[in-house]
């Protein structure tokens, strides 16, 4: 595609990662909010722009690059292939809509925190940037740390508020034990060649408990970064500490860096691979997404709830990837291609999805300053366009045709669905059930976006200071914030009407993961159905379904409008006879999610405070905790304290003791030389 | 080993120099008395000078020579000098030490003495140098003045012993290799007297937060 210019993809991909370099740092430099919100962010959405273009470019051409920076006799090396060019057209697309908003929701903020904003922001996507296309270890750790640390200063921008820091302490924690991870993943993976480049990794022909020990190395390192159980307590502390175009960009964004990265270290650059790894990362992720559902079905702060939910859908993903490991090992190529061309749909679906409804909290916050769930409510009254916007986000969260969300997760299940025996019994076994908890897992996932969306915008504002906000003060969503939302709108809708279209591209990544695509059989039927297999098993034809829908709908509004045209009245709501109805008896966020809350209640730790009878000023309150915290992290955190008080013993105060400790060194070394 | 006569008459200065050092090492070790201390480290410099000096004429190494007097000054009148004229104005001239058991320290110094030996044995057989066989006793000089550092108390008794651990370390270089270049070693007695100064003013600042030059006030530095 660049190629008539002489100009490669990762030529156009770099000047785009360079100029948002340029951006951050002409941002931090200017000091105005004026030419920051309305020139520098949409200059950056423009760079995403073309970022996305090299990637569609580059999904059938690799280029490479070395750039001699770095350190003498070691420069960076870059390679941009199909899966790199995949993920930078992730970032490139859902960066368009997040740096347009970000125009608008940044326009209150104060100077000087935006000009520093601007330019962690930036770099932030510069370094996700990096990170797809590094072609040695060396490069990666280093776009890999910048990517952590610069957004750990995006996340603590409140840093004056002690629970920002908090969140942003341990989310900066468990990013550096994940990097750790990578680190020894990436050292035992060259083989002791001394080279770091991942070409060297790729022929580095390791035994099968090498090999092992490094998948798991990088599934627990990537893992970190993306929320898989047990590594996934940052997330809901993150999220709501951070601003909501960060949150979005990190949901959308960053963790499919972690994907990225156990797809890049599994099918590229081991050479075997063991199918008992995606028995390992099939358990995981199942665990992860009804842990995520679970508990994103009963959280009351909207950014919480959309983490949890991030937590879920990371989970989805990872079982693609462990049901494509299965099938890759026992050399079921169709199956493998299906079932990566589904965790490579679901991210991007994902990226756009959760990004589009980070961003609406974001405007649902500026608007009323809440994002406790439970105090909102009535806002599509309020905030029209925002809720239609947001109407089709959580639609497409839901996992309902014909958006997007439907088509990755109807993709996978095909995947589980058609896998016919495999050698090992067990894993027949196991497969039928992990297709059942996947299964509930998106059936939860579209309950919690039936809470989300049903608490937030319909029904009655839930507490007294919204009933009394005017109109005015409410504002809907400022037309930059529209425009951004709207174009991750547009793609949900495209990835969604559009599969065949979309399947075409992603099967050059999975020619190249698992050397087979679906390609020739997923247009057998032509472009309109999308038949992953053969049409007689399943097809799925999006288009029609929207014709159908949309078809039906008009019918049925003509019908009504021409039997009923000019009886529509509006009136006060039946009110069953009891005419002292208060907003108080609308379905609360808490209540709405009892249920789920009293069937799992040993699974959640479930902190209840139920008021007496006598009780003049009643209160509930029902809190859910995570029991992770007590039984992974504070056993760590006891161990942790103990090993450093013993540690601790060591420093007496006392000169002679610390020049004994010498001695003794030096004794020993002597020795030890001797 | 050669019988000692079929050794050279210098090289029999040389090891009775060794032997003296050793002599003194051992009775810095266990001397209680802080003015002695300095009066025996100014004898270990002087000791050490003549040594080198003898090395010099022995193996007609120019250089040394230099290294001999550079020590002779240094060693043996400026820093006793200084070291005199400091405890006279902390009026500390003739403070007298505790320490705990002097035999048990002696007895672990005789250890460490046999360990040195046995260090050296493979390094001086490498070693072409006529002063080889006195390695053992430079490597023991050093560790004994570590462990004096270790067994004192009060700040003047451990910067003492730091400086013979540096004469120990001087005598080492001589004995193995001829002593060092001659800019590495203007550079360490540079830095000996620099320390010297430092530490000097150290006391005073120790003596006027603590009200005494032991260094067991220094505990409560510790954070809790």
């Amino acid at each position: 595609m660049f190629d008539s210019f002489g100009i490669f993809p990762i030529d156009v991909a770099l000047g785009a990662i360079v100029t948002w370099l340029m951006l951050g740092i002409a941002g931090l430099l200017l000091q105005n909010s004026k030419i920051i919100t309305q020139f520098v962010f949409p200059a950056g959405a423009i760079c995403s722009l073309v970022l996305a273009l090299s990637g569609l470019g580059g999904l059938t051409e690799t280029s490479v690059a070395i750039l001699p920076l770095g350190l003498p006799d070691l420069p960076f090396h870059l390679r941009m292939d199909a899966l790199s060019s995949f993920f930078l057209l992730l970032l490139g697309g859902v960066s368009i809509g997040i740096s347009l908003f970000s125009s608008g929701y940044f326009r209150h903020m104060e100077r000087g925190n935006l000009a520093l904003l601007c330019l962690e922001y930036h770099f932030f996507l510069a370094a996700m940037a990096l990170v797809f296309i590094a072609d040695d270890a060396y490069m990666f750790m280093v776009a890999w740390e910048s990517m952590a640390l610069s957004s750990y200063f995006l996340v603590t921008t409140d840093h004056d508020q002690s629970e920002v820091r908090r969140a942003g302490f341990l989310y900066l924690l468990i990013a550096h034990i994940g990097a750790i991870a990578i680190l020894m993943s990436f050292g035992v993976m060259q083989g002791g060649h001394g080279d770091y480049t991942f070409d060297t990794m790729r022929h580095s022909h390791l035994s099968t408990l090498w090999a092992s020990i490094t998948f798991l190395l990088a599934l627990f390192g990537f893992g970190a970064k993306a929320g898989i159980l047990p590594m996934h307590a940052w997330l809901p502390e993150a999220h709501p500490a951070a601003p909501s175009p960060v949150s979005a960009m990190m949901s959308g964004i960053m963790l499919k860096t972690a994907i990225y990265g156990i797809l890049r270290v599994t099918f590229d650059l081991l050479d075997t691979q063991m199918w008992w790894w995606g028995v390992v990362a099939l358990t995981l992720g199942l665990i992860t997404a009804l842990f995520g559902a679970f508990f994103a079905s009963v959280q009351v702060d909207m950014k919480r709830l959309l983490a949890y939910s991030s937590i879920e859908n990371i989970g989805i993903i990872l079982v693609g990837i462990g049901l494509s490991l299965i099938f890759h090992a026992f050399h079921k190529d169709a199956l493998a291609a299906l079932s990566i061309t589904a965790t490579l749909y679901h991210s991007l679906n994902h990226a756009f999805m959760k990004g589009l409804l980070f961003l609406g909290t974001g405007s649902v916050f500026h608007a009323t300053g809440e994002r406790r769930i439970g105090k909102l409510g009535g806002l599509i009254h309020k905030m029209p366009k925002l809720a239609l916007l947001m109407l089709l986000g959580t639609l497409a969260a839901a996992g309902l045709p014909p958006l997007n969300g439907f088509v990755s997760e109807w993709l996978l299940l095909q995947a589980f669905l058609l896998s016919p025996g495999l050698p090992q019994p067990y894993l027949n076994m196991l497969v039928p059930i992990a297709a059942a908890a996947l299964v509930l897992a998106a059936a939860l996932s579209g309950y919690v976006m039936v809470k989300f969306y049903g608490v937030i915008f319909l029904g009655r504002p839930r507490d007294e200071n919204l009933v009394h906000l005017h109109d005015s003060e409410i504002h809907d969503a400022g037309i930059w914030e529209r425009i951004g939302m709207l174009c991750m709108v547009v793609a949900c809708i495209a990835l969604g009407v559009f599969p065949t279209l979309v399947i075409l591209q992603l099967d050059f990544v999975t020619e190249m993961l698992v050397h087979h695509s679906l390609g020739i059989s997923a247009l057998k039927s032509g472009w309109l159905l999308l038949t992953p297999i053969n049409a007689e098993r399943a097809s799925y034809g999006p288009l029609i379904l929207l014709f159908i829908m949309v078809a039906g709908g008009l019918i049925t509004m003509l019908t009504v409008k021409k039997f009923y045209h000019g009886r529509l009245r509006r009136g006060p709501a039946w009110d069953c006879g009891f005419p002292a109805q208060t907003a108080r008896m609308q379905d609360s966020a808490e209540g709405f999610s009892q249920p789920i809350r009293k069937i799992f209640e040993w699974f959640m730790g479930v902190i209840r405070e139920v008021p007496t009878p006598f009780d003049l000023k009643p209160h509930y309150h029902a809190e859910t905790k995570d029991r992770l915290w007590s039984l992974f992290y504070v056993p760590i955190k006891v161990l942790n304290e103990r090993i450093g008080n013993q540690v601790g013993k060591l420093q007496h105060g006392r000169i002679h003791v610390y020049l004994l400790y010498s001695f003794i060194t030096l004794l020993a070394l002597l020795a030890f030389v001797q | 080993m050669n019988p000692i006569t079929n050794i050279p008459f210098t090289a029999q200065i040389i090891n009775m120099c060794a032997a003296f050092l050793l002599l003194i090492a051992f009775s810095m070790l266990s001397q209680r008395r802080i003015l002695t201390l300095i009066n025996l480290f100014a004898l270990q410099g002087l000791v050490l000078s003549i040594s080198t000096a003898v090395v010099a004429f022995s193996s007609n190494q120019e250089h040394l020579y230099y290294s001999a007097g550079l020590t002779l000054v240094l060693k043996v009148i400026l820093l006793p000098w200084i070291l005199h004229r400091l405890i006279h104005k902390l009026n500390i001239k003739w403070d007298v030490e505790t320490m705990f058991n002097i035999p048990t320290i002696m007895l672990i110094g005789l250890a460490l003495v046999v360990f040195a030996f046995n260090l050296a044995a493979p390094i001086s057989q490498m070693s072409g140098t006529i002063t080889k066989s006195t390695l053992g006793i430079a490597i023991a000089s050093v560790l004994l003045s570590f462990l004096m550092m270790i067994t004192r108390s009060k700040a003047v008794p451990q910067v003492v012993g730091f400086l013979a651990m540096e004469n120990g370390l001087f005598f080492a270089a001589t004995s193995a290799t001829y002593g060092m270049p001659m800019v590495v070693e203007l550079g360490i007695a540079l830095d000996v007297l620099v320390g010297m100064f430092i530490l000097g003013i150290f006391f005073f600042q120790i003596r006027v937060a603590f009200d005494s030059l032991d260094l067991k006030h220094m505990e409560k530095l510790k954070e809790d």
